[in-house]
């Protein structure tokens, strides 16, 4: 605790006390917020599929959706173009490049979120839950990470295993 | 005093090829300049300096002072490279030019500024930041209630950690400082601590991480340990004095002294208080490095310990033999530079730079090392270590543990990140610079 902290940490304790209320160190004038408020900008997805939406999409609504608003950057079936290749691409990444969703990717779950984000590029959060579940599902299923019919959804995603998920090592463990 | 400084006898040579004693810099400095000025040891001309005459400038009257001063004409060199001036939808990226700048602080139009869906344009009066999550209540703050809080005010270098990733290149490649180690900047931040705001929502003993997010198109996200942000994190809302320039995240970053710059959040709007980290797109993809062993690494965040040379570098040509002074920055994101060392000899032999204070932690260092040139070839290497007894690495060793590539790839490019070994200027006889392997 550095002096500051524990000089005003030690005022607002006698006042506390003094008081018979708790005080934090600031002057408190964050104005609480309902979940339903905040629901917006809620989207933050977790690698255990918390925060995944109702809904749902399969691989072949998803193709249809990335050839109207991801191709035109990312390739016709996601070979790449001015934005990086999507689908394919070598088995492994090396300093050289070629990180893809299949050789490199930990979660599909970083899928659904960074999709629903971020993208496309110049109308980012304007897709629905279920094109981007449907967007989801036709990237993993074109990486042969699902089969072409199966179903992605808030319960299905998490559970997809992405084959370089045990390949990674914490730099800093003590940091964390 | 030019009698007893005429000889560059006077000054010690401490290392191969000229190296001179650094005192010579602290204590004696004028003895330095004296030799500088007495020609026999700074010219190989020793000509006399031509009579003088008034400029034009001091004839007439001047320009009426502008609201807000920008760098002389003479200075329009002075700029940032910037890698995609049309905006095309990809990362946009301007690098400091550090080859042109001396002390510590970066000057806020020249730090260096990564963006991954363009600049937005958020006017501060509809920002808000809210904190969530596993808190006792979430919490919005405008900028106007953040204004009332205490501040704090710090000197701290922010580094991308892809910064120098073109020396993950198998062969050297052949640019300038800017080009290579453009991507760290240097600036006094001036924020609300973040536990602060943490501690006004009441965070979850179980809690471990935060996501961080911001305003800019991309919403971009980064995992933070809750330890990080409860030891020096910031709410930056200030940079040199002035609000954080669009550039950094107008009107308030995430800072975290010492952490990879992508982790950093700008236009900050949200804080997540979580018990996991999210895997997000930057953490789980990009800012994961690949190892030679096929493994890669996660959550890196530390920005090592580091040293670069500014002057002389790659475009900055010697035009004489004599005396000149080595200098550059270090840095290391777990505090202090404890020391300095420079070599013009590729690593043979190696003499300590002057440390010019202040010298903060978690922030860049000037160093300086008065050297002789004699016209020869010569290697200039700087190596740095932190209070902490870490040495940065040779780039042998680097490549050894981290890999290289086995073709050169595009200047532009990042093989992998958190570059922190040695670099090395080659100065020829003509007094040319280039970039080396040694």
């Amino acid at each position: 605790m550095s002096m500051r902290k524990f000089a005003i940490g030690a005022a607002a304790l006698a006042f506390a006390c003094g008081a018979g209320m708790a005080l934090a160190e600031g002057p408190n004038l964050g104005k609480p917020i309902t979940p339903s408020d905040l629901s917006a900008w809620d989207i933050n997805i977790l690698p255990d599929g918390t925060n995944l939406p109702p809904g749902s999409g399969k691989a072949a609504d998803g193709a249809r959706i990335f050839a109207d608003k991801c191709a035109a950057c990312h390739g016709d079936n996601g070979k790449g173009g001015i934005a990086g290749e999507l689908i394919g691409g070598p088995p492994k990444a090396s300093l050289d490049g070629g990180k893809t969703i299949a050789n490199f990717w930990p979660a599909a779950t970083t899928l659904f979120d960074y999709i629903r984000r971020a993208m496309p590029y110049t109308q980012p959060r304007s897709l629905s839950d279920p094109e981007v579940y449907a967007l989801t599902a036709y990237l993993l299923a074109a990486n042969k990470l699902i089969g072409e019919n199966d179903e992605i959804n808030k319960t299905t995603l998490p559970k997809v295993q992405m084959p370089n998920r045990d390949n990674f090592i914490i730099r800093f463990p003590d940091r964390i | 005093m030019r009698s007893k400084t005429r000889s560059d006898h006077s000054i010690a040579q401490v290392a191969g090829n000229g190296l001179l004693d650094r005192r010579a810099l602290l204590g004696r400095g004028v003895m330095l300049a004296g030799a500088m000025g007495a020609g026999a040891v700074g010219s190989v001309t020793g000509a006399a300096a031509e009579p003088l005459a008034d400029g034009p400038w001091s004839l007439e009257v001047g320009d009426a002072i502008p609201p807000y001063q920008t760098p002389s004409p003479f200075e329009k060199t002075v700029v940032r490279t910037v890698d995609n001036p049309k905006n095309e939808p990809r990362n946009s990226r301007a690098r400091t030019p550090h080859h042109l700048l001396k002390g510590i602080i970066t000057p806020n139009g020249l730090h260096f500024t990564i963006c991954h869906g363009g600049v937005p344009d958020i006017d501060p009066a509809q920002h808000k930041l809210v904190i969530h999550g596993m808190v006792k209540q979430p919490l919005v703050f405008t900028l106007d209630a953040l204004e009332r809080y205490p501040m704090v005010s710090r000197i701290g270098f922010v580094e991308c950690g892809g910064n120098s990733a073109p020396l993950f290149s198998n062969e050297p490649i052949q640019a300038n400082v800017q080009a290579l180690h453009g991507l760290a900047s240097c600036s006094e931040w001036t924020g609300v601590l973040l536990s602060t705001l943490l501690e006004e929502a009441g965070v979850d003993p179980k809690a471990k991480w935060l996501i961080a997010e911001g305003a800019d198109s991309p919403h971009l996200s980064r995992s933070v340990p809750l330890a990080k942000a409860m030891d020096d994190a910031m709410v930056a809302m200030y940079q040199n004095g002035e609000r954080i320039q669009p550039g950094q995240g107008y009107p308030m970053r995430l800072w975290l002294p010492g952490y990879e710059g992508n982790m950093n959040v700008k236009f900050l709007r949200r804080i997540q208080v979580t018990d996991q980290p999210a895997l997000t797109y930057y953490e789980a993809r990009t800012y994961s490095q690949i190892l030679p062993n096929g493994k890669a690494y996660r959550f890196y965040f530390l920005q090592e310990v580091k040293s670069f040379i500014s002057s002389p570098s790659p475009g900055l040509k010697l035009r004489e033999p004599g005396i000149y002074e080595i200098s550059g920055v270090a840095y290391a994101g777990t505090g202090r530079i404890a020391k300095v060392m420079v070599s013009a000899d590729g690593g043979k032999s190696w003499a300590e730079a002057a440390l010019q204070e202040p010298r903060l932690p978690k922030a860049f260092t000037r160093f300086r090392m008065p050297w002789r040139w004699d016209g020869g070839p010569a290697v200039l290497q700087s190596r740095a270590w932190d209070e902490g007894g870490n040495m940065q690495p040779t780039r042998e060793q680097f490549v050894a543990l981290r890999g290289q590539t086995t073709k050169p790839p595009s200047v532009l490019g990042f093989p992998s990140q958190h570059f922190n070994a040695i670099t090395s200027w080659a100065v020829d006889g003509k007094g040319e610079v280039r970039h080396v392997y040694a």
